[in-house]
């Protein structure tokens, strides 16, 4: 380890206030990490400014994987590779490969969005997660402010959290 | 949330420009229908050969597999109808079959809402409703109409496929017969079948008075006893309706190719209904919210809408591909032939292709964002495809049992489904604008102004 990320964490009780909070916090011009919320809070998303995910498009992509790759499998294996007569259709007939590449374009677009974003997320299997709280699995919810991404001291930045409602501030590294 | 009050004062206002559009539009249909058979008669006595060659062609394919054309030359005798005119009555029950399924979707459409205590849809539930008036029209429609093309459109009703000394005689059918004519006598008048049609009507059309009453009744005394009593009418009517639509499938398109049957019928047309149905409502809420109603409807209600028609387009496609799967794979003659005559046969084969485009592969891909399913203009642009392709889905259903070799789409057919659809929309706007467009009481609409995907 090199050197240490420093991170102020805000504690805030009631998910209301959390909401407001954000808000304000950001209109303040200080950077969150990160939310964590023992339960999905509404408009968070909106409120941290988060953009729309992009998984739905690596979904897409990974499905139309799977559909090439179904058609492709069994018409190379059943139509050229080891070509067998089945219920005395053609050897490489479209109707009965589709219920199978319907299958692999689901499993491919599934295993893919899972793996994309545990790879977004950052949850490599070798990854520990960075715990900036235990109690937001509970019954809080937790604010991590990098200090190393804010230009506005620590001190301004414990006191504008504290004037939004957090019940605690703490500090943490990494 | 605070305005609710001033939101609720909403109404519809069809206005007589609206009404003359529509007025026009039924005029058009009318003028291309008269031109159209007026072609389809001149082409009757002109185009001679080339009908009879596509008619032999399609013989010649159908011949080897179904036992139906085996007795095709005796059944030309009472099959004598001019080509036009068997035109007509199938474009007329081919249009009656669809509206009918438009009308019904609308209660279907509500009751599914009361069954699942939505919420999100407390905003539009009007609209379907206004839709639903459209059944007890289609009743009439249906009954007159049967009387009047059931000697063309239904090969099953001609007494002689039952007569065992008639060169007719028809084992596969007499086999059926139960199913139309029970009590009275193969060849007789179908009771059963006449039976089906009233109940079904008139359970539909009994429920849809029930729940638009409980509806109505809500906005003015603003009791939650009629949501609950309008949950357990849904709860009922859907039960009934898994029925109805089902046999009325079978009574309505499926005995059409009587020889031909198909488990998955019932399902392919409540699929069919029930998307295009998604469709009209969809048009309907876009259009009415661009005209400046419905302030209670927001991009997140556009959304679902879009979303239910993305979701039943695949389902519709599902349900096509099993029945053409099943059929495909096992095989069996009588099956068969209701693939080969709708693949193969020039009128049909296209729309047979263009049907899977425009309902699977065009919403499918049109719908997948979702930036397209939150604008208004995007769903402007692909409910009328889903609606005009399902119309096709239509005519392939019932148009090649009767037409055979001979059937056609051309200004005739078209003509007719817009004078339909002019009707169907005079009689849903109509309707719209004689209650309130936003329930005024509803409890789920708190839920439905704060709805956020």
């Amino acid at each position: 380890m090199t050197h240490k990320e420093n991170f102020l964490v805000g504690i805030f009780d009631d998910e209301d206030v959390l909401l407001h909070a954000v808000e304000n916090i950001r209109d303040k011009g200080v950077k969150i990490k990160e939310v964590f919320s023992p339960f999905p809070v509404h408009g968070l998303d909106d409120a941290l400014g988060y953009k729309r995910s992009r998984l739905p498009i690596a979904a897409f992509l990974f499905g139309m994987t799977g559909t090439t790759l179904g058609l492709f499998t069994q018409i190379w294996m059943l139509g050229y590779d080891w070509p067998m007569i089945i219920g005395g259709k053609n050897y490489a007939s479209i109707p009965p490969f589709i219920p199978v590449t319907f299958e692999f374009t689901v499993l491919l677009s599934a295993f893919g969005m899972v793996g994309t974003f545990l790879i977004v997320s950052d949850m490599k299997p070798y990854k520990w997660p960075r715990q900036y709280d235990i109690r937001s699995t509970n019954d809080k919810h937790v604010m991590a402010i990098d200090l190393g991404a804010n230009k506005i001291s620590k001190d301004e930045i414990q006191r504008i959290l504290k004037d939004n409602g957090a019940s605690e501030v703490n500090e943490k590294s990494f | 949330m605070h305005d609710t009050h001033t939101i609720s004062d909403e109404k519809y206002e069809f206005k007589s420009a609206t009404r003359s559009k529509l007025f026009m539009l039924f005029g058009a249909g009318l003028l291309l229908f008269v031109i159209g058979v007026f072609m389809a008669m001149s082409a009757g006595e002109g185009g001679e050969h080339g009908e009879h060659a596509s008619t032999e062609i399609s013989k010649s394919l159908v011949a080897s597999v179904d036992l139906q054309e085996s007795h095709e030359g005796a059944a030309e005798a009472h099959h004598g109808t001019a080509p036009w005119l068997k035109r007509i009555f199938t474009t007329l029950w081919m249009n009656n079959v669809f509206f009918t399924g438009l009308g019904i979707i609308g209660l279907f459409f509500i009751a599914i809402q009361f069954a699942a205590q939505a919420g999100w849809s407390a905003g539009v539930k009007r609209i379907p409703l206004a839709m639903g008036h459209w059944i007890p029209i289609a009743g009439v429609l249906t009954l007159v109409l049967w009387f009047v093309v059931k000697g063309d459109v239904f090969h099953w009703t001609h007494a002689g496929l039952y007569d065992k000394g008639s060169a007719d005689y028809d084992k596969v059918l007499d086999g059926k017969s139960g199913f139309f004519f029970w009590p009275m006598a193969a060849g007789s008048f179908p009771i059963f079948f006449i039976l089906r049609m009233v109940i079904f009507f008139g359970l539909w059309y009994l429920f849809f008075t029930w729940i638009k009453k409980e509806m109505l009744a809500e906005d003015m005394d603003g009791s939650l006893e009629h949501w609950h009593t309008s949950r357990k009418l849904s709860a009922i009517f859907l039960i009934i309706f898994g029925v109805t639509s089902s046999v009325a499938a079978w009574d309505w398109v499926m005995s059409i190719d009587t020889h031909w049957f198909s488990t998955m019928t019932g399902w392919y047309l409540f699929a069919s209904w029930w998307v295009t149905g998604l469709a009209m409502i969809t048009f309907i809420v876009a259009s009415l919210k661009e005209a400046g109603y419905l302030k209670v409807v927001n991009s997140n209600h556009l959304h679902d809408l879009g979303k239910f028609i993305f979701a039943f387009s695949i389902f519709w496609t599902y349900i096509w591909f099993s029945q053409f799967m099943l059929i495909f794979y096992a095989n069996i003659p009588e099956e068969t032939v209701y693939f080969i005559q709708r693949r193969t046969v020039a009128p049909y084969s296209w729309i047979f292709f263009a049907n899977l485009f425009l309902n699977f592969v065009l919403p499918f891909l049109l719908f997948m964002t979702r930036d397209a399913k939150r604008q208004i203009s995007m769903l402007k642009v692909v409910c009328p495809i889903v609606i005009i392709g399902h119309w096709f889905d239509h005519f392939n259903m019932i148009t090649p049992g009767v037409m055979k070799g001979e059937g056609g789409i051309g200004l005739l057919e078209i003509g007719m489904g817009l004078m339909f659809l002019a009707a169907f929309l005079l009689v849903t706007l109509s309707s719209l604008a004689k209650f309130p467009l936003v329930p005024k009481h509803d409890p789920m609409m708190e839920e439905s102004l704060g709805h956020h995907i």
